[in-house]
């Protein structure tokens, strides 16, 4: 059997899983539909929750990132993973003590406004949309590769997909799909994982294998890549990165973590306020057996690229084209990985062409210029094959990497049909519309979503991890300074929170739409996305805390000026202080 | 439940909060990323100490930080009587 219908099968079977699923367990609870987390073990709901959280940025892109820098990356490791504890100290358990659906009703309860709500609708679908063009980033190079198709045309298979699974409903809410659907994804992803660590250290813990030492040469592995990559102009892995972006970058993630209303959701329905907090440590858990494994498949990852281009070290021959892996062959089909033999010598030089220090070096070996370029997405899907892996776990990482973007994608839709629907539509501009039409505009605002995620994901800001991180730079600087000023200050009132989030969203678009196009339509950026125009040196996407900042110091200020909340609000702060007397979570 | 002891209720909330957050930023931000020059010396599996905090260690020390709360919050809540009956 060739590896195109091997793919299909594996990818296959697996959404015939996750159907099957969501049929059985359809069938008996249809009315505890709004409900599907009561009554389900903890650890289960926390696996659910990972899936709704590990998107195709954690699972595709992240290691291949990690990959392509090293150290300076590991902010994404310890970015979204630490909004977890800011999720479980700050935030879960008093809106869960709240017991009310979706982020926008909090704000607009808490902060007794109207037009509180609507703001935080705007922030949002903002945040949401940005987030979905990642993951249709994320998937379309999944689709193209295990189609071998072009990767526009993956990205419009994988819009297709999402919008008929995304529509198919209910599917999205049922744990126990989702429960498969991590299984699935953290089987893909650390099969490989131990198979290359047992080939490369010995150790069949990737955890372990990362320091450990690298068989065939002796030396410990990060040794040994560290040793590799400066043979051939890079940056040595574990260097050094810039400490003032690492900081807020890493903070951008955190806080924007905390941030997300369709993470958020998932604790607002728990049985209890303690089971908040024990929800946040389970799926934290369940997160980080993909989290812990990451640096080890990136650093790994880079070791086997050079190790196929250059089969006898970089200081020898590099591979000719003639001779290349099949694995080259195949990702050569999506235009994600590209040759281009400079100096016509019919070997494929693969060297940092922009290091100064190095092309004295260069001439001289009659080098010409870098000649391949292979794109960060492909990374953790090609990894099986650059390590020569059987043919079934290059399906199953196709199917774990299309868990991980359909999951979160469905998750994120979801969020954006029902605030629209409800909190827009419903709640204020036809108090009147009858259900079936309220189904109808989820439905056409879903639709309109994927449309024009679709359509900036053709030419998206960044690879999948970038994008969503921006998504998050847009939370940490919109929602999430206002729920936590919502629970810990019984001062901030309507009028702060509302120009707090609209100061803070403002600023952080314009400053990323500055150096990445409006509204990330590309080429109309007004400033070059490079280091020297960044503004005190921080870069588009770790400029979510200094939003954040200018939230916090608007909402205070105003709120200064203007009157105290009336009592029944401070009431209301109070009571969601303490856990005793929380009722089950209510729609309206 | 009386006034005075749902303040020392929060007060007690508001005192580990701090604690355990001056805990994660020392682990991420700290020997993560600020402080790694000075844990350089530190040698772990072919690097320093500061890279494996920023790639596994930090990771490691969030889920003890997030279940010690869990715990430590629902003995507090009987403690004052705010538990969930």
């Amino acid at each position: 059997m060739d590896q195109y219908t091997l793919n299909l099968l594996v990818v296959g079977a697996s959404f015939a899983l996750y159907i099957g699923i969501a049929i059985w367990s359809r069938a008996g609870s249809t009315a505890e539909f709004y409900a599907a987390n009561r009554g389900v073990h903890p650890v289960l709901n926390g696996m659910a929750t990972a899936a709704d959280w590990m998107s195709a940025a954690s699972f595709i892109s992240m290691a291949g990132l990690i990959a392509g820098v090293g150290y300076a990356n590991s902010t994404y490791l310890m970015g979204w993973t630490g909004g977890y504890v800011l999720l479980a100290l700050l935030l879960a358990p008093y809106l869960r003590k709240f017991g009310k659906y979706t982020v926008p009703q909090f704000i607009g309860d808490r902060f007794y406004s109207q037009g509180a709500r609507l703001v935080a609708v705007i922030c949002l679908i903002i945040i949401s949309v940005t987030y979905v063009i990642g993951q249709m980033t994320g998937a379309g190079v999944a689709f193209s590769r295990f189609l071998e198709v072009e990767v526009s045309t993956g990205l419009w298979i994988a819009s297709a997909v999402v919008f008929a699974y995304a529509v198919l409903g209910g599917m999205k809410g049922i744990t126990y799909t989702q429960v498969a659907q991590y299984v699935v994804l953290i089987i893909a992803y650390t099969i490989p994982a131990i198979f290359i660590s047992m080939q490369l250290t010995g150790n069949p813990l990737p955890w372990l294998g990362l320091f450990s030492t690298h068989t065939e040469s002796g030396l410990p592995l990060l040794q040994k890549l560290d040793q590799v990559v400066t043979d051939l102009g890079f940056n040595a892995y574990t260097a050094q990165g810039s400490m003032l972006n690492m900081t807020l970058f890493t903070l951008s993630l955190m806080i924007g973590t905390a941030g997300l209303p369709h993470v958020i959701i998932r604790f607002f329905t728990v049985p209890k306020v303690s089971d908040a907090r024990w929800s946040a440590g389970w799926a934290l858990v369940f997160i980080a057996l993909l989290y812990l494994t990451a640096p080890a498949v990136g650093a790994m990852a880079r070791l086997n690229i050079i190790d196929t281009i250059f089969p006898n070290g970089p200081k020898a021959e590099a591979v000719l084209y003639e001779e290349r892996p099949d694995w080259m062959k195949t990702w050569e089909v999506t235009g994600l990985l590209k040759f281009e033999d400079k100096n016509g010598d019919g070997r494929i030089q693969y060297y940092n062409d922009k290091a100064a220090g190095f092309t004295a070096q260069a001439t001289e070996r009659g080098w010409a210029g870098n000649e391949l370029s292979i794109n960060n997405d492909i990374l953790v899907l090609a990894n099986p094959e650059i390590a020569q892996l059987p043919g079934w776990v290059i399906g199953l990482i196709a199917a774990g990497g299309l868990a991980a973007a359909l999951s979160t994608a469905a998750g994120l839709l979801l969020a954006i049909s029902s605030s629209i629907s409800h909190d827009l539509i419903k709640d204020w501009l036809v108090p009147g519309i009858s259900e079936k039409n309220e189904l109808m505009v989820a439905r056409v605002a879903m639709a309109g979503a994927i449309l024009v995620a679709t359509l900036l994901g053709l030419h998206p800001p960044g690879f999948a991890a970038q994008t969503v991180a921006l998504a998050f730079g847009l939370a940490a600087a919109s929602i999430f300074p206002v729920l936590m000023m919502g629970i810990f200050s019984k001062r901030i009132n309507s009028a702060g929170a509302t120009i707090g989030m609209l100061v803070g969203l403002i600023v952080t678009c314009l400053y990323l739409f500055t150096y990445l196009g409006w509204f990330f339509i590309a080429g109309t950026n007004m400033l070059e996305n490079v280091p020297a125009n960044y503004l005190f040196g921080i870069p588009p996407a770790a400029f979510g805390p200094i939003g954040a900042l200018l939230n916090f110091a608007a909402a205070y200020i105003v709120s200064m000026m203007t009157a105290a909340p009336p009592a029944h609000v401070q009431e209301l702060v109070e009571s969601i202080r303490v856990p005793r007397g929380a009722g089950q979570a209510t729609g309206h | 439940m009386t006034d005075k002891s749902s303040n020392a209720y929060w007060a007690a909330n508001i005192r580990v909060i701090y604690i355990c957050l001056a805990i994660w930023a020392i682990v991420s931000y700290g020997f993560g990323i600020l402080l790694r020059p000075m844990l350089s010396g530190i040698a772990v599996g072919g690097t320093d100490l500061g890279f494996w905090f920023a790639q596994q260690g930090s990771i490691v020390v969030f889920i003890a930080l997030i279940f010690y709360y869990a715990m430590y919050m629902n003995k507090i809540d009987r403690e004052f009587g705010v538990d969930e009956q």
